[in-house]
């Protein structure tokens, strides 16, 4: 009894979520609005560890932004706003996933266009040796020579052959 | 025949002044690839109005940006850089008057009383000091650690920030000719 016991509570420690940082003073009743704010702040850099969202980190700044996106959310705002009231701050960097834009094309675009110009490059080539197989040049009339006396001067035989 | 090797050797020799040039630079301190650039430059200061610590006499807010350069500094007493930075601050908070600027403080997610004991010692090189307890004013602005340090220009527009402690190369180079600069 006392070892099922164990186990259960073992295996239910195990099933909570590990990472989050979120202390339950910060979590918000209205489970719908926490949830919202739960996806909102797993969108948004820490910018004091900078590889971490702000719903991982324990930096005190991002409990403070952990806080300010919930109050944003209890204002009524909508998603969309409280991550633009965040970004009007910090800049497009507290996004984890970088905005589309003129200044990003290239880093959303680059590797297609890098993989796009290798292929017909590729194509290019293959197609290059396939209708234009370059001839080897015939040999001359010395190097004849030194071929015959390599194959003992008989003709040619198929390799492999009897 | 012989341009399929050299186009090759040439890329690379790009690649490698590439790197060379970035390791250098940041080695140097003069690039910080983790640093990031502030939303705000050319934009507005936001609006705020914060009290002073106990003990001081002149809170901030946005209206003492009107019509006066001013450097604004973000510190705490409980972060080490910003006392390493200090004795800056008090060499800049002299040339002030005759600099025709104001050195203003954000003392930013600090206690009161913390703060009086130290300047009390250190010397306070600040003629405004605005208390933001909260840290709510530091998250309008982009604070994102202590020190930072920014440049507001006489119409109330941020021009410059920089986060990390100050040196004195950075006031030669930088904050000196910007406020040189904005003054005219």
């Amino acid at each position: 009894m006392m070892r099922r016991l164990a186990l259960a509570l073992m295996l239910a420690l195990a099933a909570l979520p590990a990472r989050a940082a979120v202390s339950p003073d910060e979590i918000l009743a209205d489970p719908t609005l926490e949830a919202r704010a739960r996806g909102i702040t797993k969108q948004l850099r820490c910018l004091v560890c900078q590889n971490q969202s702000i719903d991982d980190s324990n930096a005190p700044l991002a409990r403070d932004l952990r806080i300010l996106v919930r109050e944003r959310l209890k204002a009524g705002d909508g998603d969309s706003a409280v991550i633009a009231f965040v970004v009007a701050r910090y800049g497009d960097f507290v996004l984890l996933r970088p905005p589309v834009k003129a200044t990003t094309w290239l880093l959303w675009f680059g590797p297609a266009l890098l993989f796009l110009g290798a292929a017909i490059f590729l194509w290019l080539r293959a197609r290059r040796r396939m209708t234009a197989p370059v001839a080897p040049a015939p040999l001359d009339a010395d190097e004849q020579k030194k071929l015959d006396a390599l194959m003992g001067g008989e003709s040619p035989r198929r390799r492999g052959s009897p | 025949m012989r341009l399929r090797f050299i186009i090759p050797a040439v890329l690379f020799l790009f690649l490698g002044a590439g790197l060379v040039y970035a390791l250098v630079a940041i080695q140097s301190g003069k690039k910080d690839p983790s640093a990031v650039p502030s939303a705000l430059i050319d934009k507005p200061a936001p609006e705020f109005s914060l009290p002073a610590p106990e003990g001081f006499p002149q809170g901030l807010s946005t209206a003492d940006f009107k019509g006066k350069v001013t450097i604004l500094n973000v510190f705490a007493s409980w972060c080490p850089p910003c006392h390493a930075e200090h004795p800056l601050l008090l060499e800049l908070a002299k040339e002030a008057k005759a600099g025709g600027f104001q050195l203003v403080g954000l003392n930013w997610k600090d206690k009161d009383e913390k703060l009086a004991a130290w300047f009390k010692e250190a010397g306070n090189p600040f003629s405004h000091i605005g208390a933001d307890r909260s840290g709510r004013v530091g998250i309008d602005f982009g604070v994102y650690g202590a020190p930072e340090t920014y440049i507001i220009d006489r119409d109330g527009r941020i021009r410059y920030r920089y986060a990390g402690p100050l040196t004195s190369e950075r006031l030669r180079d930088e904050i000196r000719p910007l406020v040189a600069k904005l003054k005219r």
